[in-house]
């Protein structure tokens, strides 16, 4: 960590805190992270929905009825106000199926479910939106009412308050129950504590994209092999160590350099550790060797995160050649090489027939960053490999998706000077910078066996940051 | 009975460093349990139980009676992984490798780590004799006047810790001095001594610019690379070195010449051959066979560091096969000097010549650093992945001296 300054070293002191909670610099909400279900679960079925219900059948988790703010059913409080009704017990998440809504008119249902529910649920609740994708409406209104769904998404989850996130759903046409669950199932546990005000879409699983009769959803990487590279420390490590909880053999790869802090991660986990340069032209050959060579000649890989990256900042009118090259080879170049060595079906120890590639984008590359040309190019770049690839790979159950994290607590963030971290950090909907372990869960969720439906999707882990956003 | 080949799977090192360097406050135990670690992790063997760790340290203390032991225990493998202690000086290294080799070619183990570890920046510092028997007797004595009468005989000199030599006991010459006669004898000039030397640094800069060391080495305390590595030495620089060992005109024998004290450790993974197959590990090259020699080297009628020509001739004549049928040739550079005197040993006795394009052909101890101990399982592990990438049926030979005027060869073949 970075040496403290006597500003960072007051404001961590008890009369610290004080001053700057009177100066509203309240602390943030912890937030409840893990396999834990944010229950109780209720379920809004809104007009011509279903799937939601039969998602939460095929979780095994039993929801009862959302309340709906009907003018007869509203309450005065002491002072004589109209309240909406109020649910017996705080809720943990509320599900709401607008799968069924097309017309403008129908979106007075959606208020009605969501208004209940914004100042009674639990700390680190949880608001599941789930609608039907534009691709899959027919009529200029049905479009305009998809995208208006995100609206109220994006502004819920400002809305929310006590490490309360909203995320919205798009389900493509001929998504089954099955092909959703496991984006819910993040949805609703401590796993996703850090994602909110997002949106993607999730579709019907390609053939061959199954998840096998072995499939444990509490253990879902039992069996198979996880490349993880960047391993070392940080956000790599949490990825590590999150994919090894469930259940992954890890090839933790990272440089020569870092040798010593990789073994420990490795060993850790139980995995193996693979010291290599990922930029030199046969370095997807290398992990394949060192996969068939140490994890059994039939072995392959399940899936490959790339999150190895680096920043060379400089102000665009201080910026040479090497920092440039630098950057844009370690984030996002070597991911191409690698994914195209690995990507043959017929090389021992590379990616599985089936199987998972994930990227790591940033917020940088979503909107920009002073000093970060080089790395929100890369970084942008990432988002355009993911949309490429999932696309050429139309018809091999390969899913390429990324996450974007927003401001996350590491040893990189912490070199900020204090006063701009602080900024950082709670410029965002939950007040708080995230943890690397919320990155890897958003990952681990993306890399799972069930989340076939889940592909060129590019998910924000940022707690809803104003960047961007 | 079945045949039980043993065979190096891989091997993992600290990078090597000057004594009183980075690796200063590390004790032996420190860098032999990193060593163990960045193996296990090289192969996913966290948690696993091994047939057997055998390793050593040449400079010792007495706290680490059980070195190998307490290292496995500091390590990620399984509690249940045992382990033994060896020494035989600087081959102590390759001797723990044949140690285990042997277990698994009798089938007593399957698997198998083989190493060692040395700290010269960590020595063990003793008292004087004289403090150490006037402390006994005071510890024997029945009340305070004899007790203080136990310590009359001690003088202050005597208070001194003692450091610990590099000296043959019997000789009490050092190491250098003990050469420096050998190198004088055999008539090794400065000019070839200087360009073994460079030779080997030459030839460990470029191992390690190929990333020949990547999945050998694992850094340790921050340092990456071998730290008396010195890639732009030139033959220039060499020579204008002082000579540091044997006496007037015609010493020969400087710092740039002989090894360094250092600090570090290695260790390799060993395993009958169809079990390495088995788990999917690689078979990098088989250990062949073994011989031990030793000088007579206090009557003066042989070099203290000349071993390796009594060793190898013998090994040889067992295996019916003579030095031209090596890929590569392995000879410690304990000192510039002992490999052209080993050298011309082996030609004056009539075993052969050494072809010098497959003499240490990735550097060796000068370039290096020589952790007494580590050197056997740095060669191993460097030649295994050297006969692996030849090819297999490739052979190489092993040759470490050894205090005491002994010598530990091997023989390995390319699987």
């Amino acid at each position: 960590m970075a040496s403290r300054s006597i500003l960072e070293t007051i404001y961590n002191t008890g009369p610290g805190r004080a001053v700057a909670r009177r100066a509203g610099l309240s602390d943030p909400p912890r937030l409840k992270r893990g396999r834990t279900l944010i229950g109780p679960v209720v379920l809004a079925e809104l007009d011509g929905g279903g799937i939601g219900a039969s998602v939460l059948a095929e979780l095994g988790i039993s929801a009862e009825e959302a309340l709906r703010d009907l003018p007869e059913l509203r309450t005065k409080d002491e002072k004589g106000r109209e309240a909406p009704p109020s649910y017996p017990t705080r809720p943990g998440s509320l599900v709401v199926d607008a799968t069924g809504l097309r017309s403008i008119e129908q979106l007075e249902q959606l208020r009605q479910v969501l208004r209940p529910a914004m100042k009674s649920l639990e700390r680190s609740g949880r608001i599941v939106l789930l609608a039907t994708d534009a691709s899959a409406v027919d009529g200029l209104e049905a479009h305009a009412v998809a995208q208006g769904i995100d609206g109220i998404n994006r502004t819920v989850g400002k809305e929310l308050r006590g490490g309360s996130t909203s995320n919205l759903v798009f389900v493509r046409e001929g998504t089954t129950a099955a092909d959703l669950a496991s984006t819910v199932d993040f949805l609703l546990e401590g796993r996703s504590a850090f994602v909110s005000g997002q949106s993607w879409r999730v579709g019907p699983r390609k053939e061959g994209d199954a998840t096998g009769t072995d499939y444990d959803r509490s253990c879902p990487f039992k069996g198979r092999i996880v490349v993880v590279t960047g391993s070392a420390r940080g956000i790599g490590a949490a990825i590590s160590r999150t994919f090894a909880r469930d259940g992954a053999t890890v090839v933790a790869v990272d440089i020569p350099a870092a040798g010593e802090s990789l073994a420990e991660v490795a060993n850790e986990v139980g995995g193996s550790a693979l010291q290599l340069d990922i930029t030199i032209p046969e370095a997807g050959n290398r992990i394949a060797a060192h996969v068939a060579r140490v994890h059994g000649a039939d072995a392959k890989i399940w899936a490959i995160v790339h999150n190895a990256g680096i920043t060379r900042d400089k102000m665009l009118a201080n910026m040479d050649e090497k920092r440039w090259a630098q950057v844009l080879d370690v984030n996002l170049a070597a991911e191409i090489r690698m994914n195209e060595i690995l990507l043959d079906t017929s090389l021992p120890g590379g990616l599985a027939e089936n199987s998972r590639i994930i990227g790591i984008a940033s917020t940088s590359g979503v909107a920009g960053n002073k000093g970060q040309t080089n790395y929100a190019a890369s970084k942008a770049g990432v988002m355009g490999l993911v949309w490429a690839e999932s696309e050429a790979l139309e018809h091999r159950p390969v899913t390429v998706n990324a996450v974007a994290p927003g401001f996350i607590e590491t040893e990189m963030t912490g070199a900020i000077p204090f006063v701009s971290r602080e900024i950082f950090r709670r410029t965002n909907s939950l007040g708080q910078g995230g943890q690397p372990v919320d990155v890897a869960e958003t990952i681990a969720w993306l890399a799972n066996p069930a989340s076939g439906g889940v592909t060129g999707q590019v998910v924000r882990v940022c707690g809803q940051n104003l960047v961007g956003a | 009975m079945e045949t039980r080949n043993a065979v190096v799977v891989g091997g993992n090192r600290t990078p090597f460093t000057k004594a009183g360097g980075k690796y200063a406050a590390a004790s032996a135990q420190d860098l032999l349990t990193a060593a163990i670690d960045g193996l296990v992790a090289r192969f996913g063997l966290a948690g696993a139980e091994l047939g057997e760790v055998a390793a050593g340290a040449v400079l010792k203390h007495t706290r680490d009676f059980n070195l190998t032991r307490e290292s496995v225990l500091g390590s990620a493998l399984s509690p249940h992984t045992p382990a033994c202690d060896l020494a035989q000086a600087c081959g102590t290294g390759l001797e723990a490798v044949i140690y285990v080799s042997n277990k698994i070619r009798l089938g007593q183990v399957d698997t198998g780590i083989a190493g060692g570890a040395d700290t010269a920046s960590d020595a063990p510092i003793v008292i004087t004799e004289k403090l150490r028997r006037a402390l006994l007797r005071a510890n024997t004595a029945r009340n305070l006047p004899d007790r203080l009468k136990a310590f009359l005989a001690v003088r202050p000199a005597d208070l001194v810790p003692v450091p610990p030599a590099v000296n043959e006991a019997r000789t009490g010459l050092s190491m250098g001095e003990s050469q420096a006669i050998t190198t004088k004898e055999w008539d090794v000039t400065r000019e070839a001594q200087d360009e073994l030397a460079l030779a080997s640094h030459q030839n460990l800069a470029r191992a390690w610019d190929s990333g020949f060391f990547d999945d050998l080495v694992t850094p340790y305390l921050g340092v990456t690379r071998d730290t008396i590595l010195r890639s732009d030495t030139t033959l220039e620089k060499l020579a204008r070195l002082r000579p540091v060992f044997g006496k007037g005109e015609g010493a020969s024998m400087t710092a740039g010449n002989s090894t360094a004290l250092s600090d570090g450790a290695a260790v390799v993974l060993v395993a009958e051959e169809e079990t390495a197959r088995a788990n999917g590990w690689p078979a990098l090259a088989r250990i062949v066979d073994s011989q031990v020699a030793a000088t007579d080297y206090v009557t003066g009628k042989e070099g203290l560091l000349m071993g390796g020509a009594r060793a190898i001739p013998a090994l040889l004549e067992r295996n019916s096969m003579t030095l031209d049928d090596f890929d590569f040739i392995e000879i410690h550079e304990a000192f510039a000097a002992t490999v052209l005197a080993t050298i011309k040993g082996l030609e004056a006795n009539g075993t052969g010549t050494v072809d010098r394009s497959k003499l240490n052909v990735n550097g060796s101890s000068l370039a290096a650093g020589h952790p007494f101990a580590a050197t056997g399982g740095r060669i191993v592990a460097s030649l295994a992945k050297m006969l692996a990438d030849k090819g297999p049926g490739s052979k190489g030979l092993i040759s470490i001296c050894a205090a005491g005027g002994q010598a530990v060869t091997a023989i390995m073949e390319g699987c």
